[in-house]
């Protein structure tokens, strides 16, 4: 067969015989592989993360009576230390004598329990510590098994009860006699970064896009696009040092508000960052709407401005809105801009102007120097989760959003 | 040719150094179908997209000579290319609907020209959308997408769009030419219901197409005019040698 010149193909069996064609399998099979291992990352990434965080969930429902009474006593530690046994009977002596209330003795849960209260409870509470502490453990090994370091994590069990409700108060101090875990400053500060910086990046990104696209001349859109990308390519860090140098100073005297480093800041700086990823994507989505609508539009005596907002914007939403949510995920999880710029104090104010301190920021600036195994630093890992989580809803609410809604609005049923 | 609607005086068209046509004198009569027939790159479409002007959107053309519209020269400095095309519609050769709506495909074009009143835009909505013979077919499907339907009746769509604006001249670059029989049909028919009110200039292939729907024809080649007249005339007895050849099917 070899030495023969390929004269004729004939219809034979064996010349139809279904070939293996090796090298063509394996190409096929390692594409796809590659295709799930990267789902398979981000899942693991995901996964591990969330681990590290678990000691946080370590308690059971059961205990959150327990949880409740203790997030109070936390933010006064002068009762927590009355709480020892010693001083027991004087507090009970104390309590019955000066309130006289066994109502309010046996409403546990309410608020505006006064200090001798709350010494009290605590010391029913280190009554039934043996029983609660006897139940944890087991519940560790069902959730987690074979973790060394939930022998560390359930010396710290008390205060991860503690670090539950204090995710909810304003204070980040999570290093102290008596740590506080408030993610809600934390979050509030990530929200009004990120909502500056799109505020900033998203219409300028989306309008320079829809300039080159439907505008510029073929010269002046070579040399925008190019340039406009490279800024994606400036390491973040670059930007990070260009905001605390150069615009911090710049915006002060500007606006002339008290802290240099604040919210407004980082998002300026942020949105720098984002503009390039925005711009690009949306780009594409504008440059890949057919001429023929243009033309079209163009036809009927619209003008360049109607043509480009009423015909090939609409027609590009999906992909700009794709452009914005990555916009979104990247400002979100910037972490060296929020380090360097934006202050990093975890203040609970609605004023752009004051410093904040993002989730990204708090784990890049604290895991280095935090406890392996400590209530901390599962926190910090609770943070990370919880990007996670929140990049995963954006994408599944814009998802549906954007099929949903916005192309039927747009684009008709 | 008692009502001359447009006047094509010496119009040259240059893409970069080429000439694509030459020298074109021609006269379209009002309230008629021209028809542009000629081979593939004869230049009937290029000069079909001068008369409204969207050869401006192709960089490096350039255009010498008049182009009379009512006596007014559409290639002046200071016509405002914009109310051109108002004036003048089209329709292109492959189906263009916006990704929108049915209704909105419609309403496109009168909103732009700032009427937002949805009383007036649902009457002229219905309007274009019957004198494109369409509106009993879609009306009770507004709301839908135009992208689901048909090819023969987006092109019909669009027909109905560019009514809209109403225009005084249309212009029809092959508007059946990837359509069936039937919806070509029928848009023949609608082309021939509109001459009434409008004044129709159809590039086509199809000689047949031509010679049903026209009342004038115009034959190019190579750039050039190589003769215009009477439908009638120039199928039965054309003046020119090219033009015989051309119509009995021996080039082009």
């Amino acid at each position: 067969m070899d030495s023969q010149l390929p004269i004729k193909q004939s219809f034979t069996k064996e010349s139809l015989k279904k070939k293996f064609r090796l090298s063509e399998f394996l190409a096929e099979k390692i594409i796809s592989s590659i295709a799930f291992l990267s789902i398979a990352i981000i899942f693991l990434i995901f996964i591990f993360v969330f681990k590290e965080s678990l000691p946080l969930f370590s308690l059971g429902s059961d205990a959150k009576a327990k949880t409740e009474a203790q997030a109070t006593t936390a933010n006064k530690p002068e009762s927590y230390g009355a709480s020892s046994e010693e001083l027991k009977p004087e507090v009970y002596g104390a309590e019955t004598t000066e309130d006289l209330k066994p109502e309010s003795y046996g409403a546990e849960t309410t608020q505006e329990l006064k200090p001798e209260t709350y010494g009290s409870e605590t010391a029913a509470n280190d009554d039934l510590k043996p029983e609660s502490y006897g139940d944890t453990p087991k519940e560790d090994l069902s959730v987690a098994p074979a973790d060394e370091m939930m022998n560390e994590a359930s010396q710290n069990q008390e205060g991860s009860d503690k670090t539950w409700s204090t995710f909810f108060s304003t204070e980040w101090v999570p290093v102290s006699d008596n740590p506080r875990f408030g993610l809600m400053g934390l979050l509030i500060g990530t929200l009004k970064v990120t909502i500056i910086a799109m505020l900033i990046a998203g219409p300028l990104a989306v309008l320079a896009a829809l300039f080159t696209s439907c505008f510029a001349s073929k010269r002046v859109k070579e040399i925008i696009k190019p340039i406009i990308e490279m800024l994606a390519a400036f390491p973040s860090v670059v930007i990070g040092f260009f905001a605390l140098m150069v615009l911090a100073s710049f915006f002060q005297d500007v606006f002339g508000y008290d802290s240099r480093l604040n919210a407004f800041i980082g998002g300026v700086a942020m949105a720098l960052a984002a503009i390039p990823i925005i711009y690009t994507i949306s780009e594409d989505a504008l440059a890949s709407v057919p001429k023929t609508y243009t033309e079209a539009s163009l036809a009927l005596g619209a003008s360049k401005w109607q043509t480009a907002f009423f015909v090939v914007l609409p027609a590009a939403t999906p992909g700009i809105f794709a452009a914005l949510l990555l916009g979104v995920g990247r400002v979100f999880g910037e972490t060296m801009i929020a380090l360097m710029a934006t202050g990093n104090a975890a203040l609970l104010s609605a004023n752009p102007f004051e410093s904040v301190r993002t989730f990204a920021a708090t784990i890049g600036s604290e895991m280095a120097e935090t406890v392996f195994g400590e209530t901390h630093y599962s926190v910090l890992f609770f943070i990370g989760s919880l990007l996670f989580i929140f990049s995963f809803a954006l994408n599944a609410v814009a998802e549906f959003y954007v099929k949903g809604k916005l192309l039927k609005k747009f684009q008709g049923k | 040719m008692k009502d001359i609607k447009i006047k094509v005086n010496d119009l040259s068209l240059y893409y970069g150094e080429k000439k694509a046509l030459n020298e074109i004198t021609m006269d379209i009569p009002a309230n008629k179908v021209t028809a542009l027939i000629g081979p593939s790159g004869c230049g009937k479409s290029t000069f079909l997209r001068c008369i409204n002007r969207m050869n401006d959107l192709i960089s490096n053309v350039s255009i010498t000579g008049q182009m009379l519209v009512e006596g007014v020269d559409i290639y002046d400095k200071n016509v405002d290319v914009v109310n051109i095309r108002k004036k003048i519609g089209m329709v292109f050769q492959k189906s263009n609907p916006f990704p929108k709506s049915i209704y909105e495909n419609i309403a496109y074009g009168p909103r732009i020209n700032g009427i937002n009143n949805k009383a007036e835009l649902d009457e002229i909505v219905e309007k274009s959308l019957r004198q494109a013979a369409i509106w009993d077919e879609l009306k009770d499907r507004l709301e839908d997408s135009a992208l689901g339907l048909s090819g023969g009746q987006q092109q019909r769509l669009c027909i109905g769009r560019t009514l809209a604006v109403s225009p005084d001249i249309i212009l029809m670059d092959e508007p059946a030419s990837a359509l069936d029989p039937i919806s070509t049909s029928k848009i023949e028919e609608l082309i021939h219901e509109l001459k009434e009110q409008y004044t129709i200039i159809i590039v086509t292939h199809n000689m047949q197409q031509a010679a049903r729907t026209s009342d004038h024809t115009a034959f190019f080649y190579m750039g050039n005019l190589i003769e215009m007249g009477k439908t009638n005339s120039i199928f039965t007895k054309p003046m020119q040698k090219q033009t015989e050849d051309y119509i009995t099917g021996r080039f082009g």
